[in-house]
């Protein structure tokens, strides 16, 4: 049994495995607002000598980039980038997200979802409130669709959809998430409750595992001092350490 | 659109930032960068100080703070934009308030297709071809975008984004020097608006004897003057936000902000303090 631990270190332990080992991955981007997806590549960088490549889009000092802000997107056209992420005021089970506007609220917008989801070779999604309001049915604007039909170029699509309830993995064939585990402390039978959309699921529902006392040693340690400056607030809440 | 041809430039000098805020008029379609790459803050309190009206924002590509406090002082008809926020302060609440109250018009846009707009601007054609973007209900509100064939190939459609213009392209630089060149560093989408805008105003921390152009290191940095139609110093003109090797963005103040204008009251009270008050900016 793991020591006590945060949410937010579970679903970075989580985002972790997602990414996978350098084998499978070389290049992960992530944007603003992204601590968690963040704190997950410095975790597997922390654990596998500086790899995969982390491009951190609004990093304070020494961001990657040099041509500016469109550079990101050339990278992502070109094919360079393995895994990105995205969430949704709005995720629907057909993998559209909405970062635009529902039930007469107003969101920020779509940043570069719509070229985004298509050009990365993975997408991640990622929204820690897991609620019927949030995971609907269909949203009601689709800022990057999750699929495309035959005839529309698209080099990638989602991977997995992880909240702070459950993880789903996405079958492309079937357009469909399936359920592939539930946080401790959840039970199948209140995620259901929970999600707007339908979604399959095996007979016995896996928990999702915790983090190690190893993962949790690196994460407080050499993580953290990384994460703090790009993301101060967020570092300081968590673990009490300052940019 | 482009069929006038854009000025090559012999930058003036003006006084200050309200000496440039004089020259965006009214209607304006202003190019702005996002929070954290060298925004003309102080240009931007002297438009609300003269009370500019029924501007439109262009997000490059995204809009944050600055656009906030615009749209709050009512000097914003619309904004093209691929988001408005403010960071990890949370959603920009004037911004949200106004769209919400139907009082704000927005062109909802994808990042990438800002700058390929822009960039089609840039290389004097009329648009530029972008993979990704079919099938987003984005495409359905934009007229300026249309599905093409790729001439090469069969069955390949691309979307293609129509050649942006700004009226202005407004920014904050590190340095000016002698011959009206400005220095951006990085920020490499600084001069793609700068290239693109029928005007380009700057802002500059501090003026540099010489020409940058001539020495090797700056160069790169360097936006040429013949885009520049004119600059003037602003010595921390883009506080709350940051000017990078100068001084950080203002996390604090953000958050104060955001804070403050979730309703309109404290947003008046915050443009009170820190907009119409002029000495009000901390040195």
């Amino acid at each position: 049994m793991a020591e006590s631990y945060a949410r937010e270190e579970l679903l970075a332990c989580t985002v972790a495995r997602l990414i996978g080992d350098a084998t499978q991955t070389a290049h992960v981007a992530v944007g603003a607002a992204s601590p968690i997806p963040a704190t997950a590549v410095e975790l597997l960088r922390a654990r596998q000598g500086g790899r995969p490549r982390l491009s951190l889009l609004h990093r304070r000092h020494g961001n990657p980039f040099s041509e500016g802000s469109r550079e990101l997107f050339d990278l992502a056209g070109q094919g360079r980038i393995d895994v990105f992420f995205l969430g949704g005021a709005q995720i629907d089970g057909e993998a559209n997200i909405n970062l635009v506007e529902a039930e007469g609220r107003r969101f920020p917008g779509s940043f570069g979802s719509a070229f985004m989801y298509f050009a990365a070779r993975r997408t991640i999604l990622f929204r820690e409130e897991h609620s019927a309001r949030v995971l609907v049915p269909r949203v009601d604007f689709v800022s990057a669709p999750g699929w495309s039909p035959p005839g529309v170029w698209r080099r990638g699509g989602p991977q997995a959809l992880l909240t702070g309830k459950a993880l789903f993995a996405w079958q492309a064939e079937r357009r469909r998430f399936r359920l592939e585990s539930v946080h401790p402390g959840v039970t199948p039978e209140d995620l259901r409750a929970n999600t707007g959309f339908d979604y399959d699921a095996p007979a016995r529902v896996a928990t999702t595992p915790e983090p190690t006392d190893a993962e949790l040693a690196l994460l407080r340690g050499p993580v953290a001092r990384e994460i703090a400056p790009n993301y101060p607030a967020f570092a300081a809440r968590l673990w009490r350490i300052a940019a | 659109m482009l069929d006038q041809p854009l000025p090559s430039n012999q930058t003036e000098r003006l006084a200050d930032a309200e000496a440039i805020a004089a020259r965006i008029p009214d209607g304006a379609f202003v190019a702005l960068p996002p929070d954290y790459s060298l925004v003309a803050m102080e240009v931007v309190r002297a438009l609300i100080r003269r009370e500019a009206k029924d501007l439109r924002l262009l997000g490059v590509p995204v809009l944050g703070f600055c656009a906030d406090l615009l749209i709050g002082a009512g000097c914003v008809r619309e904004v093209e934009t691929s988001a408005v926020s403010l960071g990890e302060a949370g959603l920009a609440p004037r911004f949200s308030a106004a769209v919400e109250q139907g009082r704000l018009r927005v062109v909802d846009a994808t990042c990438p297709m800002v700058h390929s707009g822009l960039q089609a601007a840039e290389k004097g054609v009329p648009f530029m071809p972008l993979r990704g973007v079919i099938g987003s209900d984005l495409t359905r509100r934009r007229d300026d975008w249309k599905t093409l064939a790729n001439p090469f190939e069969q069955n390949d459609a691309l979307i293609v984004a129509r050649a942006i213009q700004p009226d202005v392209a407004l920014f904050h630089a590190r340095w000016a020097d002698s011959a009206g060149n400005v220095w951006i560093g990085r920020r490499r989408e600084l001069a793609t608006i700068a290239h693109a805008a029928r005007a380009c105003y700057v802002t500059f921390e501090a003026l540099r004897e010489g020409d940058m152009l001539e020495d090797e290191l700056l160069a790169p940095g360097v936006l040429g003057a013949v885009y520049v139609s004119a600059v003037a110093r602003a010595p921390r003109g883009a506080w709350p936000l940051g000017v990078i090797g100068e001084y950080g963005i203002d996390d604090a103040h953000i958050l104060e902000y955001a804070r403050r204008a979730k309703t309109a009251e404290g947003f008046a009270r915050y443009l009170d303090e820190f907009v119409t008050r002029r000495a009000a900016q901390p040195a």
